[in-house]
């Protein structure tokens, strides 16, 4: 026997939009009349659906999974990670039985235990002591399990004080700790998390992501963890999952999986010039290339460790041209900055007509290995910007490729330390 | 720990079997029936001052409202029983069932936000709606007792006889129906939300075709309601009530059969509609 904690088989979720109960008879009656009887489009078919999903047919079904075969081994924490729309939600709510898959069918070994919005089983007039015990048991505990794990609740949620007090007057922050706590001590076997740690404070954050790593690594329990912060994944997380419109795209180590996201999420092949979100109305631009190339994808392998940035156009009066390079990462953090203007002081000034900005900007050999993303803008330092072109370019940066032949220091921090001898 | 995961392996699929009530589910989850009902009945009369004392309030304000309506103004017969005991006794019964039915026939409705984030055997919830109306009419025939002992202490003659054992029969009927038709409405309204209003309004009627405030000897002249009276499965609950505490009224084996029977079809096909719709409520809802 495998050592599974969760096995889907050939998940698939439809979802037929409009045409199951709008609500009440009327509604029901008044559709009916306005598709068969007036010949018009369905007046209560949910908007927003048909743009994003791409594989919606005519008779208006969506899949909103397709087809999912996977297997979450013991003790492992499965990062589920895609855009709004992939089916994130949907996986795990069928998961935690809320709702029925259309095809298909889920093993899971061991109790569920689902965090899909904390909280929500609380009664606003009981107090924190009464509502453990009922969120608890909701989430299938017996009493005397409850009982013997509740100071530890009470104490990682931070509420002792205020234990026999209605939840009602508690702060949003408070209330989502106790649901937190009450679902992360009461030890099932599974542990299914949906974007919870968006709310409490960082100190809190850090906590519970510290206390999920616990409960995976000591418990040996399984955890799947939904999230939109790269970095809650990566921390926590040994492996990843990539869904997209419903289906699987990537299954494999957390670094790649996040990579892959990245990747799908942003616009496939295009030229960087299409990416210019700002642009002065004296000046005019023909092209941007970076090595050569104008895609907004570059690829940089361990011997590169260069970029030719080129911009041609014209300008309407004389300006002050200089060329402005901001690396970020995955999380939108700045890496580094190249401005020859604000730093040197050497500016540029070009004359009316065609210019062309061209330099050669070197990466540090030590710069770790990532997915980095360019601005590039052409700016007279501290008085205008001429042009503004925002994450416009997507870097996957190979790095200095070391003899070991390991890659998997991808991001652990944004530098490689030599040793001083 | 491989034992207890064993033994919890579940399986998701997509459709789920005809019948299918399991017990050991619903006894798995025990503790939590048990919190349902504690959590009802201790938000009942939070932040009231009176607290748990309008258990008692409640049947006895009505009470005086029907002797003054029903008795005073319509002069509607009770059979010779003293007022207060008549309609204490109908009240009781009947505050259970349509209080009970309101409540459990917005089921989904209400535990909406709660059936959408976690699983637990949905029928925790009406079923713990239902014992709580129990436990709330235990409190109030209390009340009834009372009222009784005073009207004997007084020299009052109540017939009180053996048929009085028959109400654990009578609760059970009355649990069966309540619940049954409950889960039924609920699962009905989770398309329709029209049935919503319709219920309040049909459970107002409901009670004029029951002898709650009358006697079902008034009824017996008029051929016109008569079959409806009958055919209403409360009816003998009333009257075997009545019959067996106040000594008054009317008593059949072939009707308390009937509403005995009524109520586990009715029961049954309760779970059986409801097991179909909670697996895919959150989709229609």
């Amino acid at each position: 026997m495998s050592d599974f904690a969760i096995k889907f088989e050939n998940i698939s979720k439809q979802y037929q939009l409009g045409s199951i109960g709008t609500g009440t008879l009327s509604h029901d009656l008044k559709r009916w009349w306005t598709i068969h009887v007036r010949g018009q489009e369905d007046p209560y078919l949910k908007i927003g659906q048909v743009n994003e999903q791409s594989d919606k047919s005519s008779d208006g079904i969506v899949w909103a999974l397709r087809d999912i075969n996977l297997e979450v081994k013991d003790g492992e924490v499965l990062g589920i990670i895609g855009k709004n729309g992939a089916g994130k939600s949907t996986l795990l709510k069928i998961l935690s039985r809320v709702t029925t898959p259309t095809t298909g069918r889920i093993t899971a070994r061991g109790r569920i235990a689902s965090l899909l919005e904390v909280g929500t089983g609380f009664h606003p007039e009981m107090t924190g002591r009464e509502n453990i015990f009922m969120n608890g048991s909701i989430m299938g505990m017996t009493k005397a399990e409850i009982r013997s794990k509740f100071d530890e609740i009470v104490d990682f949620a931070g509420v002792a004080k205020y234990i026999d007090t209605p939840v009602k007057r508690y702060s949003s922050g408070m209330t989502v700790r106790l649901g937190f706590a009450i679902a992360a001590h009461l030890e099932p076997e599974i542990l299914v998390v949906d974007e919870v740690l968006a709310v409490g404070d960082a100190e809190f954050q850090k906590k519970a992501i510290g206390k999920m790593q616990d409960v995976s690594q000591s418990g040996g329990r399984t955890v799947l963890f939904v999230s939109h912060n790269m970095n809650a994944v990566r921390t926590l997380c040994s492996k990843g999952i990539v869904l997209k419109s419903g289906q699987v795209i990537f299954e494999g180590n957390t670094d790649d999986a996040i990579n892959q996201y990245i990747n799908v999420n942003t616009l496939q092949t295009a030229e960087i010039i299409n990416s210019i979100s700002y642009l002065n109305h004296e000046i005019k631009i023909d092209s941007v290339t970076i090595n050569g190339a104008s895609s907004n994808y570059l690829h940089l392998d361990g011997d590169s460790t260069s970029l030719q940035v080129v911009i041609e156009g014209s300008v309407a009066t004389e300006k002050v041209l200089t060329l402005e390079v901001e690396i970020f990462d995955v999380n939108n953090n700045r890496v580094a900055f190249y401005g020859p203007g604000m730093v040197n002081g050497i500016l540029k000034r070009y004359s009316p007509g065609r210019f062309v900005v061209n330099e050669k900007i070197l990466i540090p050999r030590n710069l770790a290995g990532g997915i980095y993303s360019l601005d590039i803008n052409l700016t007279h330092p501290y008085v205008a910007y001429y042009m503004k072109a925002s994450r416009c370019v997507q870097m996957e940066y190979i790095g200095y490729q070391f003899a070991s032949g390991h890659n998997d220091y991808k991001l652990r921090g944004y530098y490689i330390l030599d040793s001083a001898e | 720990m491989t034992d207890r995961k064993k033994e919890t392996e579940l399986l998701i699929e997509p459709h789920g079997k005809l019948i299918y009530l399991n017990f050991g589910e619903i006894w798995r989850y025990k503790d939590l029936l048990e919190m349902y009902i504690k959590r009802d009945i201790v938000t009942f009369y939070k932040q009231t001052i009176l607290g748990p004392i309008w258990f008692f309030i409640q049947p006895i304000f009505t009470t005086i409202v029907f002797m003054f309506v029903f008795g005073g103004l319509a002069k509607i017969p009770t059979d010779g029983i003293p007022q207060p005991l008549f309609y204490l006794a109908g009240i009781t019964l009947w505050n259970y069932f349509s209080e009970s039915l309101t409540k459990t026939s917005d089921t989904f409705l209400t535990n909406q936000a709660i059936f959408g984030k976690v699983y637990f055997p949905r029928l925790i919830a009406p079923l713990s709606v239902t014992i709580t109306g129990l436990i709330k009419m235990m409190i109030q025939f209390l009340v009834f007792v009372i009222v009784y002992i005073y009207f004997v202490a007084k020299g009052t003659h109540v017939g009180l006889n053996i048929y009085a054992l028959l109400f654990p029969v009578l609760i059970f009927i009355l649990a069966s129906l309540t619940l049954g038709f409950g889960i039924i409405i609920s699962s009905l309204t989770t398309k329709y939300r029209d049935l919503k209003f319709l219920i309040t309004f049909a459970i107002q009627l409901w009670m004029y075709a029951t002898p709650v405030i009358y006697p079902l000897s008034v009824m017996s002249g008029s051929k016109k309601y008569m079959w409806l009276i009958q055919a209403n499965p409360l009816t003998s609950v009333m009257e075997t009530f009545k019959y067996g505490f106040l000594g008054q009224g009317t008593f059949s084996w072939l009707a308390l059969g009937y509403s005995f029977l009524f109520s586990v079809i009715i029961l049954l096909v309760g779970i059986i509609i409801f097991n179909r719709v909670e697996r895919s409520f959150m989709d229609v809802i």
